[in-house]
């Protein structure tokens, strides 16, 4: 099998009480294993609210999301976290590292969280972050780095556990350009193989060539996949 | 996530000292208000506490705490050697005499009179002389206390330091003479007036002549007498009061309770320490956890259960909170030691410990738990919003 995401009439609304919003409308998704699948369009179209689904942050109010054929909407929230903690990564537009943490610290909390033992999680963090290129980095702390260095930390993390599915939010949104380009090729060339799918949602058209396919999305639909 | 926990509290330095300095200043005020309410309710009965060998004071049934003596006839000694049980009976003068100074001024004192042959509550601690030095003429020993401050000489210089009483000095006690032949450490008693202790005879000699003069009767019981049966027959024969030393402790600890403001003054501060400590305390905590809600989102998104952040959370409360009880208690007791000579009563019993131990305790729960409930309801999907 090599369908990590499925998504059929994924439907959700928020409601804030005074109105609600269909943040989704019968949303239809596949994503392969071994792709990266980029998700645009314009803000407010659904975008976080479609990752956040398919990463089991959130619970959609109607339709089907598998993940590598397992439904997180029926699982229970043990079976879901533990599900979460070992076969997703994360990266954030915002980086959302834990400030007092160095950047080893950092990368290990994946790791941490899955009962993996404190040095053991530090030294394989450190040999991701060699990976992204931060080796002699791993005792900074994320204010002692740039954007494009706290999002490779970032991007460290998402990658330490082996996770099968990576989502990222804007990974290159508050980075400069020459920043924005490397987070892209590391994504691709060391967070992408065959037995896993990144999910990446975008508005910056300078990153779109290093999608594989490429979602685009409006007012809660998928309009169109190329 | 024990580690990380303790990183996040401790990363932020700033913050961090405000949560401890927070804990700190309503541990101190938990602990040390107390500790002062405690000296002064001891000093109330410190007469009594140092006065060891006597199992029984025999006093006139009015008495109502060791301040307020109502005197006896002294046929009243003899009557209460005579019941059955009673080892011995010493009679005790005890009053406020005025004592005239070097330098004319007057000053209050208390008057301790012990039986004349056996010198029976004589104070616990002679730092200076010999307690039989008493009976020499116009003998008399002045606690240390009021020694170098209130029956203090003046100063040679204008402005200088005065000149602490000694033995050999001589004072005026109505009009008589009195001459200092010791020096004496007491338990400073409430009213903070010099003691003086002289013999029971030459204590009358100084009083106002009075038809009643003997204001206690101090009791040892034979060997294996039953104290309480003991007092009660004494009751019975003399119709006075009798009370085992715990028993008046307890009528002096009781009426200071319930007819001064003292507990009322030190429990409207004790209170409003814990009020004010626990919001400061607990919003410090709470503002703790707020700023790092999208950490505990990045936690919760990542996998980590509800139970592991709340044990976070828990253990951050734990650190702060021992680490600020243990500065207001060290705090308190740096206090209690740098006011160990003052005129400030001071007394930090373990039962205080766990009182302000608790109350801590108390406050650091309440911050933790609005912290989890916080972080329980708190959606992962939240660390998506920039
Ligand atoms: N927690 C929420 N409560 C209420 N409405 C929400 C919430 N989150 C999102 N929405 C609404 O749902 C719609 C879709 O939001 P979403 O964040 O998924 O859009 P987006 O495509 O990610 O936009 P952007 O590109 O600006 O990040 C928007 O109209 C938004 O206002
Ligand atoms: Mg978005």
């Amino acid at each position: 099998m090599n369908i990590a995401v499925r998504c059929e009439n994924l439907t959700k609304t928020y409601d804030t009480g005074e109105q609600k919003v269909t943040a989704l409308n019968a949303v239809n998704l596949t994503i392969n294993l071994g792709e990266l699948m980029m998700l645009v369009g314009p803000s407010g179209c659904g975008k976080t609210t479609l990752i956040s689904v398919i990463a089991g942050i959130l619970d959609q109010d109607e339709g089907l999301c598998e993940l590598f054929g397992e439904n997180l909407l029926t699982m229970k929230s043990k079976e879901k976290l533990r599900f979460r903690a070992q076969q997703i990564g994360f990266v954030f537009q915002a980086f959302n590292l834990l400030p007092s943490l160095n950047a080893a610290e950092n990368v290990s909390v994946p790791l941490i969280i899955n009962g993996v033992k404190r040095d053991v999680a530090k030294r394989k963090a450190i040999e991701v972050l060699e990976s992204v290129g931060l080796e002699d980095r791993w005792k900074s702390f994320p204010a002692q780095l740039s954007g494009g260095q706290q999002q490779r930390v970032a991007i460290a993390r998402a990658l330490v556990h082996s996770p099968r599915l990576i989502v990222c939010d804007e990974p290159t949104s508050a980075l400069d350009h020459a920043s924005g380009h490397n987070v892209m090729n590391l994504l691709k060339e060391v967070a992408l193989h065959k037995d896993r799918a990144l999910v990446i949602v975008s508005h910056d058209a300078r990153i779109f060539s290093f999608a594989d396919r490429i979602a685009e999305m409006d007012d809660g639909h998928i309009v169109n996949v190329r | 996530m024990n580690y990380i926990a303790i990183k996040m509290l401790m990363g932020d330095t700033g913050k961090y000292i405000g949560i401890v300095m927070g804990l700190t200043f309503a541990s101190l005020i938990m602990t040390q208000q107390p500790a002062i309410f405690t000296g002064f309710i001891a000093r109330s009965y410190s007469f009594i506490t140092d006065l060891g060998l006597p199992d029984i004071w025999v006093m006139d049934t009015k008495v109502q705490y060791i301040d307020d003596v109502k005197p006896l006839q002294d046929t009243e000694l003899y009557r209460v050697r005579g019941i059955s049980g009673v080892e011995w009976a010493m009679p005790l003068y005890k009053g406020t005499l005025k004592a005239r100074l070097a330098d004319g001024t007057f000053q209050n004192c208390n008057v301790i009179g012990l039986d004349d042959t056996t010198l029976i509550g004589s104070p616990p601690v002679l730092l200076e002389g010999k307690l039989e030095d008493l009976r020499r003429s116009d003998g008399i020993i002045v606690d240390i206390d009021g020694a170098t401050e209130k029956l203090a000489k003046p100063a040679r210089v204008a402005g200088g330091k005065q000149i602490p009483l000694k033995v050999g000095d001589t004072l005026e006690l109505n009009d008589k003479r009195a001459i200092v032949v010791g020096i004496a450490k007491v338990t400073r008693t409430f009213q903070s007036q010099p003691v003086i202790y002289t013999t029971y005879s030459r204590a009358i000699s100084y009083a106002p002549p009075e038809r009643k003069q003997l204001s206690f009767v101090l009791v040892k019981a034979k060997q294996g007498q039953d104290l309480h049966k003991l007092t009660q027959r004494i009751r019975a024969n003399t119709g006075l009061a009798a009370y085992t030393r715990q028993e008046f402790m307890d009528l002096t600890f009781w009426y200071l309770m319930k007819n001064t403001g003292i507990p009322i003054n030190f429990g409207v501060s004790v209170g409003l320490g814990f009020i004010v400590g626990a919001a400061i305390a607990g919003q410090t905590f709470y503002n703790f956890t707020l700023d790092n809600i999208r950490q505990f989102g990045v936690l919760k998104a990542m996998g980590a259960s509800n139970w592991v952040l709340l044990r976070m959370i828990l253990l951050q409360a734990l650190v702060a909170g021992s680490i600020g009880y243990g500065m207001g208690v060290g705090l308190t007791a740096l206090f209690g030691f740098a006011m160990r000579h003052s005129i400030l009563a001071f007394k930090f019993p373990w039962q205080l410990l766990v009182f302000s131990g608790t109350g801590v305790s108390v406050i650091c729960m309440f911050a933790a738990f609005i912290s989890i409930i916080k972080v329980i309801r708190l959606e992962p999907a939240i660390v998506f919003k920039s």
